[in-house]
């Protein structure tokens, strides 16, 4: 029997390999975009579970939400990434500091 | 019949009026415009000064005392403008515009091309004004603003010929140390007030009497009698005026100022402010034996030491101040014994003859073409007799020789002191009596230098038509050898002056360009209207004036104090005291001096040199005048600029704006660096917080639940 | 017109500012002229506050009052008593002086001068004429932008600096004013300063809210140690903004100690008491050698004018210890009133001291007394004027300097003869650092090329300094008017002291 803790355990694991190819990457942008893809799909996967488990189909609802606003963001992100790329000829995110204070 | 107030507001206002006229439409009215219209004013200031001291005196008008104007009035305080007129004040206004007069009227001779002409036509004439506000007023405000307006007038005219680093010098210095004195005299007025609760004379004096026993609180320990706090403090004032030790430096430093002024105000009038003011307050002077002691020894001090100085000094002008400031010594000692009618009396034979002596010297000083130092003079008695013979008048008197008038007020005060029980009376009395020597000394030394020996300059024909005949080099810079002591203390101002003194188309000290001769009349006239009474109003007045209590309720004497009461019945007419005098050791002492300096400087002039070397020391303690200024200058002029160098680098800018403003914004700099550094710029340091932040909220909100 | 009396003389001048700003800097004489009209009237209506007020009466007299922001209990009330009347006269009077002061000597963009100038000038009526607290804050803080401006668009090279000090300081101070005023409507629920003044306080409320206005007034007087923004902005500052502050700004500051301090903390006031009096005196000895040594014309006058404000918190704070310690009530009125008087003739004096050092700066551009030397040689009516205005600054009789500063050395010998002989030094500093820059700047040679080009004043600053002279002299003659003005208001203030909260 799959009871609502394996859906809850495999959104952290996924969300924790996510928070981790945010922290050990330091080389692509693109392997960012892509964990914080991860990040959200591990947030779905909770909302489903408890929408399942909590019968409230509320939750659904926000994960299709969560899905265009991460596919509307995944291009945001990617246009730009193409634009960096374009001016800086990298996409190493060791040499994107420019936000340092 | 009592007097109108209108007359006296036309006394005040006439000199203002003629000031302000001269002053500001100077280029209008012209030159003889200016000096017609200030003498007129001071004609009818004049004129109706006589005419109050004769209604006053003969006519038997009562005192007057009425205020013009409200000047504040805050509950029970009130000040205000008004007069009050009594026979002191009646006699300081004619002493002070017929010497005023005479001094506009030289003016025009002395001052003939100068180009400030005008202007100081209107400053004499606002010094007129100044003073007359200041001896008529019936309060201590009016007083104050008496006192200090003639202190600017004094600023103004020391200062007079502005270009000359010495006289603006010695103007910012006057003005300071009047200052010092006008600290304790605003303290002084001040406890007035808090004592009797008025401003008012006549309301102060009539309840004088309650200040004994009372005192001031300083600390919780040290009480001080109220009326020798008030009577000292009012005195610290008149130092400052009328040049007490330790605050004469200023006088001998006014010689800066053109002659008319340093007869008017450094000799006649101004400087005798603060012994006209000490005589009108005497009936607080008479409540503290402590008070009238310091007034007593500060002037025998002045008397003796400030006359020594005098018999050193080469500026012809010097000698006077100096002995102007010993003069003011033995007046002050007058007040110290209480015999204030003998100090207002030898203020008012002093007002004569040392205002004939500074003229005096000033014709002289025309006469040598604006050489002042009498190591360059001799002999002048055949080029200008009208001088020659009025300035011996003013030397006699001063010396004290009987039957001329300084004699019967200088001989009073010495003789006061010697009968006086005041502590302090027997150090005054040896003062007053070595002083008699000393200022015949001085005087009969300058007499010599200046009118008899050998001529010690020669005449030689420039042609420096350019320069003419003038007397506005004056408004050149000299180069003197006594300049040098004042410029020495103000070295910077110095260092361009002998340049200057390359411009004066060679004139090197000692040659002149045309012989001396006489003085015009203007300036004459005024010499021999002053040796009248130089020579006479001493006979005519001593009997009254001293003796007879002429100054009435004016001046305020407690019985066993009254020492002029006792020498009152001693005194038998001004024929007998003369020739009892001839007796007297101040007389003796004359001789003796008249002895010395007469072998010296007539028959033996190598002399002179000789003793000079033989007490060198003591002549270079005299010359550098005890040092006085140069300790003054060091502790209070350099010293001040170096605390205020040390205030503003170390509290302001150090403390203050370095660490407490730019350092509380230099800290906040500091933060910000440091916290800068957290901002790496790299994404996932930002996540990394983020998450650590997500933890640390989560992980408190845990144990808080826990 | 006599209902809104001081409505009128608030937005005159701000609204009258919108024209001038609309003239543009194409029309520079326009502007000019305008901006000189408006002044004029608002130095003509606020002539008729003298028949309108009755200074026989105590209280405030032409009030009005209208709710502002309801939630709050905010009104705009006003009104006026004996002491803002005198110096609304004063800043009317400035008002003038600045903008034919300005004339030709703005180039730069002078239509938005002479606007930020009526501007400033409205706004600082209002702070002499509210009677709410908040509204009060309200024109305080108001009054920065203005100055702000002037400093920073048409001020010196470090300009910016002087600025940034200037209002991080002034704004630092009354921020812990605005604090206080919260606590008081809190405790209250009103800002109406009469109902303040009679809300009964514990001590220790009490001495928290002192602080809090003392931090904020000590710096807009200023008192030692929070002086060292003013030598900064004056310097840098042009002429008219340095006469509007020496002449008016720095009032405001000691109005705000007769207004607030005294009359809602008396307690905290007196038991503190002697922290101003030791503060003042400092300022009285201590910034006089401060000032005997600085190099800048501008930075010694303004030195000075912190030396000369100390005598207004001396004189005001004195009161206490005449009222409390001693019951001498007239004493007390004696030295709240040269305070006062001392207020408006600092505002002429320091006024025209700067309007002269400004007449130097428009011919030599540099403030340096070592640049000068010998000025009266080339300009000797600017002589007369400068060595008349140095008088008054160091208090010589006759003058309106000399008013202030004697009553409160007499009220002040009453409390404690040592505070009397400390004030009483600025006698012996003042004409020492005064006279010691004349003797630098006018008498002597003319060594500097530069000076023996100077032309002497024209008319304009003749006016200028004319207007000045004849007010300093007019109020040392004859201070009675002024002081019967106030008198009514002044004793009310120190009747309050003598009431106990606690």
């Amino acid at each position: 029997m799959i009871t609502l803790s394996h859906y809850i355990v495999l959104g952290a694991i996924l969300f924790c390999i996510s928070v981790a190819g945010l922290f050990i990457n330091r080389k692509n942008v693109i392997v960012l975009l892509m964990a914080i893809e991860l990040m959200l799909l591990a947030v779905n996967i909770n909302f489903i579970a408890f929408s399942r488990f909590g019968h409230d189909v509320a939750g659904q609802v926000f994960v299709f939400f969560i899905l265009t606003v991460a596919a509307a963001e995944s291009a945001i992100g990617l246009a730009i990434l193409v634009l960096l790329f374009r001016n800086r000829s990298t996409v190493n995110v060791a040499e994107i500091d420019s936000m340092k204070g | 019949m009592e007097l109108s107030s209108s007359i006296l507001l036309t006394i005040a206002l006439a000199p203002l009026v003629g000031c302000v006229l001269a002053g500001f439409f100077g280029k209008q009215i012209g030159r003889v415009g200016a000096h017609s219209i200030t003498i007129l004013g001071l004609l009818i200031s004049f004129g109706l000064s006589f005419y109050v001291l004769y209604q006053i005196a003969f006519a038997g008008a009562p005192v007057y005392n009425h205020n013009i104007y409200t000047w504040f009035e805050i509950g029970k305080y009130t000040g205000s403008v008004g007069f009050l007129i009594d026979r002191l004040t009646a006699m300081m206004m004619v002493v002070v515009t017929f010497v005023s007069l005479l001094v506009h009227v030289y003016t025009i001779g002395y001052m003939a091309d100068d180009p400030g002409y005008q202007r100081f036509f209107s400053y004499i004439s606002l010094f007129t004004f100044s003073m007359l506000m200041l001896v008529m007023s019936n309060n201590f405000l009016q007083l104050f603003f008496g006192w200090e307006a003639v202190g600017l007038v004094s600023y103004l005219l020391i200062g007079f010929w502005f270009k000359r680093p010495t006289a603006i010098f010695a103007s910012l210095k006057a003005f300071v140390v009047n200052r010092v004195g006008d600290f304790g005299f605003l303290l002084g007025i001040a406890a007035v007030l808090y004592f009797l609760g008025t401003l008012d004379y006549a309301t102060a004096f009539a309840s004088a009497p309650t200040l004994v026993g009372k005192t001031l609180t300083l600390t919780q320990n040290i009480h001080w009698d109220a009326a020798t706090v008030i009577c000292i403090l009012l005195f610290i004032g008149a130092m400052g005026k009328s040049a007490q030790v330790p605050l004469h430096v200023w006088l001998p430093d006014s010689m800066e100022g053109p002659t008319p002024i340093s007869a008017l105000i450094h000799a006649a009038t101004m400087v005798t402010a603060g012994i006209f003011m000490v005589a009108r307050m005497s009936p607080f002077y008479e409540l503290s034996e402590t008070a009238l002691s310091v007034v007593l020894v500060i002037g025998a001090t002045g008397a003796l030491f400030t006359g020594l100085i005098g018999i050193v000094q080469n500026d012809i002008k010097r000698v006077v101040a100096y002995s102007t400031l010993s003069q003011l010594g033995y007046m002050t000692v007058a007040l110290g014994v209480s015999a204030y009618a003998g100090a207002v009396f030898h203020l008012m034979t002093h007002a004569f003859f040392k205002a004939l002596l500074f003229l005096g010297a000033g014709s002289v000083i025309i006469a040598m073409h604006h050489e002042q130092d009498m190591r360059y003079m001799g002999g002048l008695r055949k080029y200008m007799p009208i001088t020659w013979i009025t300035m011996w008048v003013g030397a006699l008197a001063l010396c004290g020789v009987p039957f001329f008038s300084g004699f019967y007020s200088k001989d009073a005060i010495i003789e006061a002191v010697h009968d006086s029980h005041r502590w302090g009376a027997g150090y005054a009395y040896f003062c007053v009596l070595a002083g008699a020597f000393v200022t015949a000394t001085y005087t009969f030394r300058q007499m010599y230098m200046t009118f008899h020996g050998k001529e010690r300059f020669r005449v030689e024909h420039h042609h420096h038509d350019a320069h003419g005949h003038g007397h506005a080099k004056d408004t050149h810079a000299h180069h003197h050898p006594v300049h040098a002591d004042v410029a020495g203390l103000h070295a910077h101002a110095m260092t361009d002056d002998p340049a200057k003194h390359g411009d004066h188309g060679g004139h090197e000290p000692g040659v002149l360009e045309h012989a001396p001769k006489e003085s015009p009349w203007v300036v004459t006239l005024p010499l021999i209207l002053l040796a009248i009474p130089s020579l006479l109003v001493g006979a005519v007045t001593a009997k009254p004036l001293l003796y007879s209590g002429w100054f009435g309720g004016a001046i305020h004497v407690n019985e066993a104090n009254n020492v002029l009461g006792e020498m009152a019945k001693e005194f038998n007419g001004w024929a007998s005291a003369g020739l009892q005098g001839l007796t007297q050791p101040p007389f003796i002492l004359v001789v003796i001096a008249f002895l010395i300096t007469t072998y010296i400087y007539l028959f033996n002039p190598a002399m002179a040199g000789k003793i000079k070397t033989a007490f060198k020391p003591i002549w270079t303690i005299l010359d550098r005048k005890f040092w006085v200024d140069e300790i003054y200058f060091a502790i209070f002029a350099r010293g001040g600029v170096k605390l205020g160098r040390m205030f503003w680098k170390g509290g302001d800018a150090a403390v203050i704006d370095g660490v407490l403003i730019d350092g509380s914004a230099s800290l906040v700099q500091r933060i910000a660096a440091g916290m800068r550094r957290v901002q790496s710029g790299y994404l996932y340091h930002y996540a990394f917080a983020m998450i650590l932040g997500l933890i640390l909220l989560l992980g408190g909100y845990w144990l808080i639940g826990q | 017109m006599f209902n809104h009396l001081l409505s009128l003389l608030i937005w005159l001048p701000i609204v009258g500012a919108v024209p001038v700003l609309l003239a543009g800097s194409g029309r520079p004489n326009t502007a000019r002229w305008l901006a000189l009209l408006m002044a004029i009237l608002t130095f003509a209506i606020s002539l008729f506050l003298i028949p309108q007020y009755n200074p026989g009466v105590s209280g405030m007299q032409l009030v009005e009052s209208h709710l502002w922001i309801e939630s709050l209990n905010v009104h705009y009330s006003l009104g006026v008593d004996g002491i803002s009347v005198a110096l609304i006269l004063l800043t009317t009077f400035v008002g003038i002086l600045v903008i034919v002061g300005a004339w030709e000597v703005i180039q730069d963009k002078p239509h938005q001068y002479m606007a930020a100038m009526l501007v400033l000038e409205g706004l600082m009526i209002g702070v002499f004429c509210a009677t709410d607290a908040l509204l009060f804050y309200v024109f305080f803080e108001a009054m920065l932008i203005p100055m702000f401006i002037i400093i920073g668009i048409w001020g010196g090279p470090r300009r910016v600096y002087a600025t940034l000090k200037f209002f991080i300081y002034t704004f630092f101070g009354s921020i812990f004013m605005l604090v206080g005023l919260i606590y008081l409507y809190l405790k209250a629920g009103t800002w109406d300063l009469h109902a303040l003044a009679a809300l009964p306080l514990s001590m220790t409320e009490q001495s928290w809210l002192f602080f809090a206005f003392l931090i904020a007034f000590a710096v807009k007087v200023p008192m030692v140690p929070v002086h060292t923004w003013l030598p900064d902005a004056h310097v840098e500052a042009p002429t008219g903004g340095s006469v509007v502050l020496a002449a008016v700004m720095l009032k405001i500051g000691g109005y705000g100690f007769l207004r607030f301090s005294l009359p809602i903390t008396p307690d905290a006031s007196e038991h503190f008491a002697w922290v101003v009096i030791a503060l003042s005196l400092i300022a009285v000895v201590y910034i006089g050698y401060v000032a005997l040594v600085q190099e800048d014309m501008k930075k010694l006058v303004a030195y000075s004018s912190v030396a000369h404000m100390g005598f207004v918190t001396l004189g005001v704070f004195i009161a206490f210890m005449l009222v409390r310690d001693h019951g001498n009530t007239d004493a007390a009125r004696l030295g709240v009133q040269g305070a006062m008087v001392q207020m408006i003739s600092h505002g002429f004096v320091s006024g025209a001291m700067f309007s002269c050092i400004g007449v130097l700066y428009d011919r030599m551009h540099t403030r340096l007394i070592k640049d000068y030397g010998g000025v009266v040689n080339v300009m000797p009516w600017f002589g007369f004027f400068y060595v008349f205005f140095a008088m008054a600054n160091c208090g010589l009789p006759g003058t309106s300097g000399f008013v202030g500063e004697f009553m409160v050395i007499l009220s002040s010998f009453s409390a404690n003869p040592w505070i009397a002989l400390f004030a009483a030094f600025t006698l012996i500093i003042g004409a020492a650092y005064t006279l010691w820059l004349v003797k630098r700047v006018l008498w002597g040679e003319v060594t500097n090329p530069h000076v023996a080009e100077m032309k002497d004043i024209n008319g304009r600053e003749w006016f200028v300094l004319g207007a000045f002279a004849a007010a300093v002299l007019v109020l040392g003659v004859w201070p009675e008017p002024l002081i019967h003005l106030m008198d009514n208001s002044v004793n009310q203030i120190v009747q309050m002291l003598a009431i106990h909260k606690v």
